[in-house]
């Protein structure tokens, strides 16, 4: 079957001044999209360098060795650290992340090695998505009314049991999406050694996806870490030293908080130091696990 | 061979237990998500038979007189999201398509590197340089502009205190831009290549390729993100409590201070004397989790639908 030659004359050799306009008009449009673009990708950023050079400046100028050390002083002297809530803070996410980390990883190994496929998981799943949404400040009510309604005083306990709960959507997803990449040839490797399915899943899957899920577990972390929310009325905070996790407890953002909106310069030259020193915090331990957790493990995935 | 592995077990009890242990903790997901609507709502029995729907249609909140009636906190919520998904919207559009469509590859990794820092900052850090950089300008310089360029609308009547609608807004839409560009770009990277490569083998420009090969494509999904973004907007707590004024009041100034139902929540929670008003924070409570898991639900949906069939990326 021979194929029509296209007639020549149909192909416009010059094009006529309407279709040079039209050109010109759409490129027009091209580089103006291109320009807001990279306009909009400026402003975004804008915001970003404001806030960091602004905390590193006033931050900086702030901090000294009696904020490490000292507990805030009382109205009107000058001087002390938010010591305690440092370690309250410390304290307050140990427990969070002892709860939180091995229900979420837990949940996710379910959804990745047990629940493909089932309604049950999907179910899960998008609970798990939902549950990631919902404001912080409601976990907080949760906690105080399952908590501290019941033993009648604020204790730390309730406080990390609201960060807990945050905690588990957050690492239940990315150990699933981690779970996810591990190639099935290794787990049909470990099945064909006569390995039951749970040793399969604790040293291939998990083994292998460990980069991944340490990471994920960092970002969860690090997003509780800063939330001040669901402490206002759990652990409350505390002017003085408190170890006891059943007693109200100092907290690094809730004293950023409160000393923000008190009307003492000292106290926000304090927030502003403790906001720093959060984010630092914040920042060295992700990026820590992040180097270490890419040491010495099995690549998976690729 | 055989003999070894009978006397080995199948380990089958070892698995059962282990699978069922597993499913436990996934289903305390579940259970987490039930338990909190229980329990909140029995403990805001006493607003909710007190007063009813009208909870939500009453405007006058006066804790002494033992009057609640959520309507401005309603109210606050929904212009101050409002007004930062207006201004967060085509920012974190404009963001996505430059990093998946425009960016040379070196600046890609640094730039998305930065936009997601911003979600790492604490919402306290947000609030604090709120209230220390943004009120003072909203007062100084962007208040009288905004009064001499856009007055005649009558949203900017009033004293301006530095403190009230418009900054509140303008903070929440520098936190929820991140959320929204980061899975705006997820969505229209899930766009398959070959979608772009017939675009622009057609003859469309750059912009023409976008426009009709990958926002139309990934469409559902953007609502998905910008949906999701609303979500985080309407729960934001700390940020908002510490620039909005604290306020229950309807104005249409946006200078004006106002509430959020989140912000309500955290500034009475802990001085709230008396069940009743306890037990109507906690329904304003109930409130807001209702409202953000429907608005959660229904953005995951559409997220879902867009990259369900994108390959797994690999990180």
């Amino acid at each position: 079957m021979a194929t029509q030659p296209i007639p020549a004359q149909h192909i416009p050799r010059q094009p006529d001044s309407r279709t040079r306009v039209n050109r010109v008009f759409r490129q027009g449009i091209d580089h103006l999209v291109t320009g807001l673009a990279i306009l909009a990708t400026v402003l975004v950023l804008i915001p970003l360098a404001a806030i960091l050079i602004y905390l590193l400046y006033k931050g900086f100028s702030s901090l000294n060795l009696a904020f490490f050390t000292k507990i805030p002083a009382p109205v009107g002297e000058t001087g002390g650290g938010m010591a305690n809530a440092i370690v309250g803070s410390g304290a307050i996410l140990a427990l969070a992340s002892l709860i939180g980390i091995p229900i979420g990883i837990a949940a996710g190994v379910y959804l990745a090695e047990f629940g493909q496929g089932k309604t049950f998981g999907t179910l899960i799943r998008f609970t798990a998505d939902v549950l990631n949404g919902v404001p912080s400040i409601v976990m907080g009510i949760a906690a105080y009314s399952l908590i501290v309604a019941h033993q009648k005083h604020f204790s730390g306990f309730a406080g990390g049991i609201a960060l807990a709960i945050m905690m588990v959507p957050t690492i239940s997803r990315t150990t699933e999406e981690m779970l996810a990449t591990v190639p099935h040839s290794i787990r049909e490797a470990a099945y064909g050694l006569g390995i039951p399915k749970w040793r399969v899943v604790l040293s291939v899957s998990l083994r292998t996806a460990s980069t991944g899920i340490i990471t994920g577990c960092m970002l969860a972390f690090a997003r509780v870490a800063g939330e001040t929310a669901p402490l206002l009325f759990t652990a409350l905070g505390n002017q003085f030293w408190s170890l006891n996790l059943n007693e109200p407890m100092a907290a690094l953002p809730l004293q950023i908080y409160v000393y923000a909106l008190s009307p003492y310069d000292d106290w926000h030259r304090l927030a502003w130091a403790g906001a720093l020193v959060l984010i630092v915090m914040i920042m060295v331990s992700v990026t820590l696990v992040r180097i270490f957790a890419h040491r010495g493990t099995l690549k998976g995935g690729q | 061979m055989r003999e070894f592995l009978r006397t080995r077990g199948s380990g089958k009890l070892a698995d059962n237990f282990f699978s069922a242990a597993m499913a436990t903790c996934a289903s305390s997901v579940l259970a987490i998500v039930i338990f909190i609507g229980v329990i909140l709502v029995l403990r805001s029995q006493l607003s909710l038979h007190a007063f009813g729907w009208k909870f939500f249609v009453q405007s006058s909140w006066d804790p002494v007189s033992g009057q609640f009636g959520a309507l401005p906190f309603i109210y606050g919520t929904l212009v101050t999201s409002f007004l930062a998904l207006l201004m967060a919207v085509p920012l974190a559009l404009g963001v996505a398509i430059f990093l998946t469509e425009l960016c040379p590859n070196f600046l890609r990794a640094p730039i998305s590197f930065l936009t997601e820092l911003l979600a790492a900052i604490p919402s306290v850090v947000y609030g604090l340089w709120a209230f220390f950089v943004l009120v003072p300008l909203v007062r100084d310089q962007l208040g009288p502009f905004l009064v001499k360029y856009l007055g005649w609308t009558g949203f900017f009547d009033g004293p301006n205190f530095g403190v009230g609608m418009l900054p509140a807004s303008i903070i929440l839409a520098i936190m929820i831009l991140p959320i929204i560009s980061s899975l705006t770009r997820e969505v229209m990277m899930a766009v398959p290549i070959n979608q772009r490569e017939a675009m622009l083998a057609l003859g469309a420009t750059r912009w023409e390729m976008i426009r009709t090969g990958v926002i139309r494509n990934a469409r559902i999904g953007i609502v998905g993100a910008v949906i999701l973004g609303l979500g985080r907007a309407l729960g934001e707590t700390i940020a908002v409590t510490m620039v909005i004024g604290n306020h229950p009041d309807i104005a249409k100034s946006l200078f004006a201070p106002g509430y959020t139902l989140a912000s309500a929540i955290a500034n009475q929670f802990s001085e709230a004397t008396g069940d009743l008003y306890l037990s109507a924070l906690i329904e304003v409570g109930l409130a807001l989790f209702l409202v953000t898991i429907v608005v959660n639900a229904i953005a995951r949906l559409l997220v879902w639908a867009v990259t369900r069939g994108a390959p797994a990326r690999v990180h």
